[in-house]
C-alpha cells in the first residue's frame, strides 16, 4: 500500500487486501505498535461520549473506597456466620454493578438462594425457564450497555442456558452466565444433574470457566466481567462447583485483572486511517454500512458527523437498526435479504462501502463474488478475525469504531452538498419508489385482512419512536425493523445472528427491566411465543410493564414464506394451532387486547399503553402475508423477489 | 473451463463493459469480489504460545475443528517458563484460510501468540518410531538405510527392529516409503516441531 492510487486499486485488488490485513493483526505488527496495543485500556462503551462518561465514572466510583465500603461485608450486615464461595459471588456482583440478574434455583446452587437474602441491592428475577433468564440478561444488556447476568442449576438448568449464551455470541452481546456443578469430587462420575457444561459452552462463549475453589471467585469474576464488556463483548460463563460455593473464602477482590492474552486493539491504525480519508475524498459514491458496532461502541454520533460532513448515505444491517436516526436525510435503511430494495441497489452501485462495526453475514451479502461488486470496502471492526473472513476488502482497520472515526473525522474533506445532488437525488427516486411497493397503507393486505407491515407502523408511531421495540425471529422481525421507524440508539433489540425463535418476550422483558424510563414493546409471532410464553408469569410477579404485540398468521410464516417461493407450495409443518390469545394473556394476569381489522388497531395500541402492567395484543394477521423484498438463498442483493401485485378482489 | 476454451478469470479486462443494470460509476467495470479461502493450498506451520492452564488444548482443538480448519499434526508440551505451554500446528490452506484460522486462534484468552513460520527460515524437526519386520535375511539393509537417514536403531529382535528416525517431515516419510516395502509393523510420529533460526524467541515477544 502506499502507492499511487492507480497501483494501490491494483494490488488491493490481486489480494493486497490479504497484505493489508496482516499489517493489522498482531502477529506481524512492529513493536511499538505491539507496546501500545498491551497497554490496558478499561474500555466503555464509546468512551468520550457523555453516556460513556457517565458509565466510567460510575464504575470508577464502583471501585473507589468509598463504595467498597459501601458494599458491606458480613459483620457489618450483622452476620456472624463465615465468607462463603456464594458471599463472595455476591459481592462481585455488586463490585461490577450488577442491579438486577434473572436467575433459576436448584439442587447445588441452594448454597448461592442461601445467602442471596443478604444482599438485598441484588435484585433477582426469578424466571420460569433458564431461556428466559439468558434471552433477559441479553436484552438488559443490550438495552443499557451493560452486562447482563443469568444464573442457572447444574445439569438441564445448564443446558437450558445455552441457546441464550449462543445468541448473545453471536450478536456480541455481554452477559456472564453463572451455572452450578456438582461438588468437586463427583464430577466427571456421571452424578445426578451432572453435566460437562463448560464443555458444552467452549464454542460458544467468548470464554469460560470451571470454578473448584472459593478462594478462585473474586479473581474469576473480576476477570469474566472484564472479557465480558471489554474490546467484542461477548457472553462468559462461569461454573461454580457446589463445594465452591459452599467452602470458606478468605481471598479478596482483585482491583485489576491479569489477562496477557487478551489485549483488545482500540485504536485504528494511523496509516489505514489516512487511507480511508483518502478513499472518502476520491469516492463519487460511497455508501456508509453501520452494524452493531456502531451501537456497541456508542458511536452513533461520530457515524452522522461522518455522514453529515462527507455527505455520504448510510444504510445499515439488521443489528444496526437504530444507529441513526431514520427520519435523518441521510439515513436509507435496512440492508440484506429482507432489505429495502433501494439500500441494496446503494450498495450495489456504490465505489467505496464503509462498513462499520459489521461482519459481512450471509445474509448481509448474499453471493459474495456480486457482492458490491464496483466498491472498493474499508471495514473497521475491533475483531482482527472479522476482517478478511467472508469478504476481502481494500482497507483494514483493526480498532473501536468510535475512536476509528474520532480520529478520522479532522482528515475528512467537508463535501459541499452540491457535489453530491445527482447522486442524492437518484437514492432518494429510487427509496420512493421502493418504499411504495410493499407498504400496506390501508391497513389490509389482500381481501382486507390485516396487514403486518400497517400494525407495527402504528405501534412506532404510538409510542412516538421512542419506545425500545423487541422483535422475535423471522416474518415479525423484518417487519420491525423495515417498519416500526427507530429514532433512539439502542431502541431495536433482535435476535441477528443466531435467530432465535423465542427471544422476543424474555429479551423484552430484560430491556424494560434494564430501561424502565422507556416504553417496550415485544413484536413477536404466534410461532415464537408459544417457545417461551411462559415468561408472562414473570412480567406478571415482578411488575414488568412489556406490551406484547403477537402478530398471529396462525404460521411459521417465514417457514411458510420459503415454502411458497422455494419449495413449490408444500406447506409441510407450517400450520400451527395457538391458543386463545386473549384468554391465555387473562389466565396469567395479564391484560389481553383483540384486533383483527385495520380499525381496530389504533385503538388495540391504545388499550395496551394505558395499562399500568404488562398487556397483550393479539393482532389477528393475513395468513398468507409474505415479507418483500426478498434475496433468495444463493443469489446477491441486485436477485430480489418483490412482491406481485393482485388488485383486491371487488 | 469456459466453453470458449479459456480458463475463467477473475481479472475482467478494463475495457470490459458493465455487467450489471445498476449504473456504472466513473471507474471501469471491477473482477468479480474474490472470496477469501479460495487460493492456493499449501502446508503452514502455527506455533501458538500459550497459558499452561486445563483445557487449552481442548480449546484450541474445538477451535479448529468448529471452524473446519484440518489440522494435520499438533504437538504439544511445556515450555521453560512454567505457566507457557507452547504448540506446533501443522495445517493446509491458503494463505487467507490460515490467516483466519491465526486470528481465530488470537480470540481464545488463552492464547499469547501465534505466529505463522511457513516462509521463516527455521528448524524442522519431528521424530518417528518405526517397527520393521527384519530378520537374519534383511536386517543388513534395514541398517544401512537407517544409517543413510541418520536414524538410530532403538530396539532388536529376532523378527523385528524398532528405528528411530529424526528429522523434516519430508525426510522422515522418505525413510518410511523406503522401510514399507520390509513391512512396517508399527509406525508413530511425533508431529512436526519448529523453532525459528536466528537470535529471536517467539516465546520472549509473547512475554511482552
Amino acid at each position: 500500500m502506499g502507492t499511487k492510487e492507480g497501483d494501490a486499486r491494483t494490488i488491493a485488488r490481486d489480494g493486497g487486501s490479504s497484505t493489508a490485513t496482516t499489517a493489522e493483526t498482531p502477529a506481524s505488527a512492529g513493536a511499538a505498535d505491539a507496546d501500545r496495543r498491551r497497554e490496558r485500556i478499561n474500555h466503555t462503551p464509546g468512551a468520550g461520549s457523555e453516556r460513556a462518561a457517565a458509565i466510567e465514572a460510575g464504575r470508577r466510583e464502583m471501585l473507589t473506597d468509598n463504595l467498597r465500603n459501601r458494599i458491606k461485608s458480613l459483620a457489618e450486615r450483622g452476620l456472624k456466620r463465615p465468607r462463603i464461595g456464594a458471599d463472595a459471588v455476591c459481592e462481585a456482583l455488586l463490585r461490577e454493578g450488577v442491579e438486577v440478574f434473572f436467575g433459576y434455583p436448584g439442587g447445588v446452587v441452594l448454597p448461592f438462594y442461601d445467602v442471596l437474602g443478604d444482599y438485598p441491592e441484588l435484585r433477582h428475577v426469578l424466571v420460569r425457564h433458564e431461556q428466559g433468564g439468558a434471552h433477559a440478561a441479553d436484552g438488559y444488556a443490550r438495552a443499557t450497555g451493560k452486562v447482563g447476568v443469568c444464573l442457572g442449576t447444574s445439569g438441564p438448568g445448564a443446558t437450558n442456558l445455552v441457546t441464550g449464551i449462543g445468541n448473545a455470541m453471536l450478536d456480541s452481546v455481554p452477559i456472564v452466565a453463572i451455572t452450578g456443578n456438582v461438588v468437586g469430587s463427583l464430577l466427571g462420575k456421571d452424578a445426578f444433574q451432572e453435566i460437562d457444561i463448560t464443555g458444552i459452552t467452549l464454542p460458544c462463549t467468548k470464554h469460560n470457566y470451571l470454578v473448584r475453589e472459593a478462594n478462585d471467585i473474586p479473581r474469576i469474576f473480576a476477570e469474566a466481567f472484564h472479557i465480558a464488556r471489554t474490546g467484542r463483548p461477548g457472553p462468559v460463563h462461569i461454573d461454580l462447583t457446589k463445594d465452591a460455593l459452599m467452602g470458606a473464602c478468605t481471598a479478596e477482590h482483585p482491583e485489576t485483572v491479569d489477562l496477557p492474552g487478551f489485549k483488545p486493539t482500540f485504536e485504528g491504525h494511523p496509516r489505514q486511517i489516512r487511507l480511508f480519508a483518502q478513499e472518502i475524498a476520491r469516492a463519487q459514491r460511497p455508501v456508509i454500512l453501520a452494524g452493531h458496532g456502531v451501537l456497541i461502541s456508542n458511536a452513533t454520533n461520530e457515524l452522522r458527523e461522518l455522514a453529515e460532513k462527507a455527505q455520504i448515505p448510510v444504510v445499515h444491517t439488521l443489528l444496526g437498526v437504530s444507529a441513526i436516526d431514520e427520519t435523518h436525510p441521510l439515513s436509507f435503511g435496512f440492508v440484506g435479504m429482507h432489505g429495502w430494495k433501494h439500500a441494496n441497489k446503494a450498495i450495489q452501485s456504490a465505489d467505496l462501502l464503509i462498513a462499520l462495526g459489521m461482519r459481512f453475514d450471509d445474509r448481509v451479502t448474499g453471493h459474495v463474488p456480486t457482492f458490491a461488486p464496483y466498491a472498493r470496502i474499508v471495514h473497521v471492526d475491533i475483531d482482527p478475525a472479522e476482517i478478511g473472513k467472508n469478504v476481502a476488502v481494500e482497507i483494514p482497520i483493526v480498532g473501536d469504531v468510535k475512536r476509528v472515526l474520532a480520529a478520522l473525522l479532522p482528515q475528512v474533506v467537508q463535501v459541499d452538498p452540491e457535489l453530491r445532488a445527482a447522486y442524492l437525488a437518484e437514492m432518494a427516486e429510487w427509496r420512493a419508489e421502493s418504499e411504495k411497493t410493499p407498504w400496506h397503507g390501508s391497513g389490509a393486505w389482500r381481501d382486507g385482512q390485516l396487514s403486518a407491515d400497517f400494525v407495527v407502523c402504528k405501534i412506532g408511531e404510538a409510542s412516538n419512536h421512542d419506545a425500545t421495540m423487541v422483535a422475535d425471529v423471522g416474518q415479525n422481525q423484518m417487519w420491525t425493523a423495515r417498519y416500526a421507524g427507530f429514532r433512539r440508539p439502542n431502541s431495536h433489540i433482535s435476535s441477528g445472528g443466531l435467530g432465535t425463535m423465542g427471544f422476543g418476550l424474555p429479551a423484552a422483558m430484560g430491556a424494560a427491566i434494564g430501561r424502565p424510563d422507556k416504553e417496550t414493546w415485544a413484536i413477536v409471532g404466534d410461532g415464537g411465543l408459544q417457545m417461551t410464553v411462559q415468561e408472562l408469569m414473570t412480567l406478571v410477579q415482578d411488575h414488568v410493564p412489556v406490551k406484547i404485540a403477537l402478530l398471529d398468521n396462525h404460521k411459521l410464516g417465514m417457514v411458510r414464506q420459503w415454502q411458497e417461493l422455494v419449495y413449490a407450495g408444500n406447506y409441510h409443518s407450517s400450520h400451527l394451532l395457538g391458543p386463545d390469545w386473549v384468554k391465555l394473556a387473562e389466565a396469567y394476569g395479564v391484560a389481553g387486547f383483540r384486533a383483527s381489522t385495520p380499525e381496530e388497531v389504533d385503538s388495540a395500541i391504545a388499550a395496551a399503553r394505558a395499562v399500568d402492567g404488562p398487556a397483550l395484543v393479539h393482532f389477528e394477521i393475513a395468513e398468507q402475508q409474505n415479507v418483500f423484498p426478498m434475496m433468495p438463498a444463493g443469489k446477491g442483493l441486485s436477485d430480489l423477489i418483490e412482491e406481485q401485485f393482485e388488485e383486491p378482489k371487488q | 473451463m469456459s466453453p470458449n476454451g479459456q480458463m475463467p478469470t477473475n481479472q475482467a479486462p478494463n475495457s470490459a463493459p458493465s455487467p450489471s443494470p445498476s449504473p456504472a460509476p466513473a471507474h471501469t467495470a471491477p473482477p468479480a469480489r474474490t472470496m477469501p479461502g479460495h487460493g492456493e493450498v499449501h502446508r503452514h506451520v502455527l506455533v501458538a504460545i500459550v497459558l499452561n492452564k486445563p483445557g487449552v488444548l481442548n480449546r484450541v482443538a474445538s477451535l479448529m475443528r468448529a471452524r473446519s480448519f484440518n489440522i494435520e499434526t499438533l504437538a504439544v508440551s511445556h515450555t521453560d517458563l512454567p505457566e507457557v505451554s507452547r504448540m506446533t500446528l501443522t495445517l493446509r490452506g491458503d494463505d487467507v484460510a490460515v490467516e483466519q484460522a491465526a486470528k481465530q486462534l488470537y480470540r481464545l484468552i488463552d492464547v499469547l501468540k501465534v505466529q505463522d513460520v511457513t516462509s521463516d527460515p527455521t528448524v524442522e524437526h519431528e521424530i518417528a518410531l518405526i517397527k520393521v519386520r527384519a530378520d537374519d535375511r534383511n536386517r543388513g539393509e534395514v541398517l544401512t538405510l537407517a544409517e543413510m537417514y541418520k536414524a538410530k536403531v532403538v530396539d532388536l529382535a529376532a523378527e523385528s527392529l524398532i528405528v528411530e528416525a529424526t528429522g523434516t517431515e519430508a525426510e522422515v516419510d522418505a525413510l518410511i516409503g523406503l522401510l514399507r516395502g520390509f513391512g512396517i509393523k508399527e509406525l508413530v510420529r511425533s508431529g512436526t516441531v519448529v523453532m525459528s533460526r536466528g537470535a529471536g524467541s517467539i516465546e520472549e515477544a509473547a512475554k511482552r
